[in-house]
């Protein structure tokens, strides 16, 4: 297997990103609260290019307990990346859509040696 | 990771880290050529008939070609006094705002990419493009905001910006590249001007049909418009009816999702179109005639058939000029463009393609750029269909209906 050399880990500021192109692969790694996520560039819906999308937190719509809303409002803690191509947003550090269990980023391995960060694409079903 | 010590290669960072407004669309389109070059699509006539671009950019050139001289002068002087204020004469709906869903799909609020190329309308360079990064043969270019001008409070309104688009289609972007065609905009709610259209510019070769755009309250069936039909027949160009939505439409003013009243909006006013043309036997006075109908999906196809046909059979006489079903005339007379294709439910896909003789009445669009458009990939990765059917669906039920020629043109 290969390993490919991100670079490093204070090169990813926190809260963006850094898309790296491993031979066919292409790898998006993100930072949030200092911890690094690694997912396949390549959207769960039609391939679209999602690690390249707008980052924005979770949009939630609290109601009270007389069943009323009045705003919405962005969640504290999850942050989604958002598909450029049609719109589908993942969690950044669970790599699922928020409105669907079943859609899913495609992980990369990823490990930090020495404060350098390296990262290795998953191998597709059928490759 | 493996517990070996693995080879370590530089990554190479990507020359795009973040996709907006600026970004080129060969670069917001790459994985869509490599999956193209993937699938093969160099040898595979693909169509695309229904893409856009955003032509009140262009609103400047395109009121030089108003024929009214003072309507003309009105455009001219607001264009030049009023800086910043919205295209002069045009009524957009104000959904238009909400296609990028707050901005999380930049190339629906706008594209500022760089354009170099100073030979040919800025216009034809993003279509070139969009067609080489999709694997397009022919892209039929259709307006957006001009979409919502069938519910202008001025008829004459339409009349003379329809034509005016026309004439600068034709002249700016058509004449640059035979690959790109274009469906002229009819101005329907004044239905002399719209025969007088398509008597003008029915003869070019790149307007391989007629759009009338179906945001509108008209009753396609009325008298008036038998004329225009006739005309188009006698020209054997296809008329489509380009879907929109209209927000502020009574029946959508308490939907206050966008997903929602867009779900809606671009399959009622089709649906209503379609119940007018069928059960007024348009069919049948016009049998030569081929109707397509534009963007508003597939599902709802099978949904109005069956309602149709069930309240047929009870009430045959209010519909005496039918000698077939409903659903047999929009299975055999009628054709359908693919986007918005509804994936998320196979069967029901399955069906829907049977249920349209999709092997002969479907043709592929992306709707590109839109929020929710699609790749050729959508239909070549059906596990459904045969090879041939893909193959028609993408680009030969289109060259048989336009005439077309069926050899590839695209190089990837």
């Amino acid at each position: 297997m290969t390993e490919y050399h991100v670079g490093n880990i204070d090169d990813i500021e926190e809260g963006g990103r850094k898309l790296i192109q491993c031979g066919e692969d292409e790898i998006g790694i993100f930072k949030l609260d200092g911890e690094l996520y690694a997912w396949h560039n390549e959207c769960a819906h039609r391939g679209g290019p999602v690690c390249q999308g707008v980052i924005m937190k979770r949009v939630l719509e609290p109601f009270g307990t007389d069943g009323k809303v009045r705003t919405l409002q962005y969640h504290e803690h999850d942050t989604h990346v958002v598909c450029p191509w049609h719109g589908y947003e993942y969690d950044i550090r669970t790599g699922v859509h928020p409105g669907h269990s079943g859609i899913k980023l495609r992980k990369a391995d990823l490990v930090v040696r020495n404060g350098e960060v390296y990262v290795e694409p998953e191998r597709s079903t059928a490759e | 990771m493996n517990d070996a010590t693995p080879l370590s290669r530089p990554g190479e960072p990507m020359p795009v880290q973040t996709i907006g407004i600026h970004t080129d669309t060969r670069d917001i389109l790459d994985h869509a050529r490599k999956d193209a070059k993937k699938r093969g699509f160099e040898d595979w006539l693909i169509c695309d008939i229904d893409a856009h671009h955003i032509e009140s950019i262009s609103w400047h050139e395109i009121i030089q070609y108003i024929e009214d001289p003072v309507v003309k002068d009105n455009a001219i002087r607001y264009y030049k006094q009023r800086m910043g204020a919205p295209p002069y004469g045009l009524n957009g709906d104000f959904g238009l705002r909400y296609q990028s869903v707050g901005g999380r799909i930049p190339m629906s609020d706008d594209r500022r990419e760089t354009v170099s190329e100073t030979d040919v309308h800025r216009d034809v360079v993003l279509t070139q493009r969009a067609m080489n990064s999709l694997g397009i043969d022919y892209m039929v270019v259709f307006p957006t905001p001009m979409l919502f001008l069938g519910m202008h409070p001025q008829p004459e309104m339409e009349v003379w910006l329809g034509r005016a688009y026309n004439r600068f289609m034709i002249e700016r972007i058509l004449a640059a590249d035979d690959r790109i065609k274009t469906l002229a905009y009819i101005p329907f709610n004044t239905p002399e001007e719209a025969v007088r259209t398509v008597r003008e510019v029915g003869h070019h070769d790149s307007v391989i049909g007629f759009c009338v755009t179906s945001t509108r309250y008209k009753p396609v069936h009325h008298n008036d418009y038998m004329e225009l039909y006739s005309v188009m027949q006698e020209f054997d160009k296809p008329i489509a009816f380009h879907s929109g939505y209209h927000w502020q439409d009574p029946s959508l003013m308490t939907v206050n999702r966008f997903l929602g009243m867009h779900a809606l909006g671009f399959v009622w006013c089709n649906m209503v179109h379609m119940t007018n043309w069928i059960l007024n036997g348009i069919p049948e006075r016009f049998p030569r005639l081929k109707s397509i109908w534009v963007e508003s999906g597939l599902a709802w196809v099978p949904f109005l058939m069956q309602r149709l046909d069930d309240q047929y059979l009870m009430r045959q006489s209010e519909a005496p000029q039918l000698k077939k079903l409903p659903s047999e005339y929009m299975r055999e007379n009628c054709w359908y463009t693919t986007q918005p294709m509804e994936t998320t439910h196979p069967d029901a896909l399955k069906v829907t393609l049977d249920m349209i003789n999709a092997e002969t009445q479907l043709l592929f669009a992306s709707d590109w750029p839109h929020f929710d458009f699609d790749l050729p990939s959508t239909i070549y990765d059906l596990p459904f269909l045969s090879e041939q059917a893909k193959r028609n669906i993408l680009g030969l039920n289109a060259a048989r209906i336009f005439n077309l020629d069926p050899t590839p043109r695209k190089k990837l």
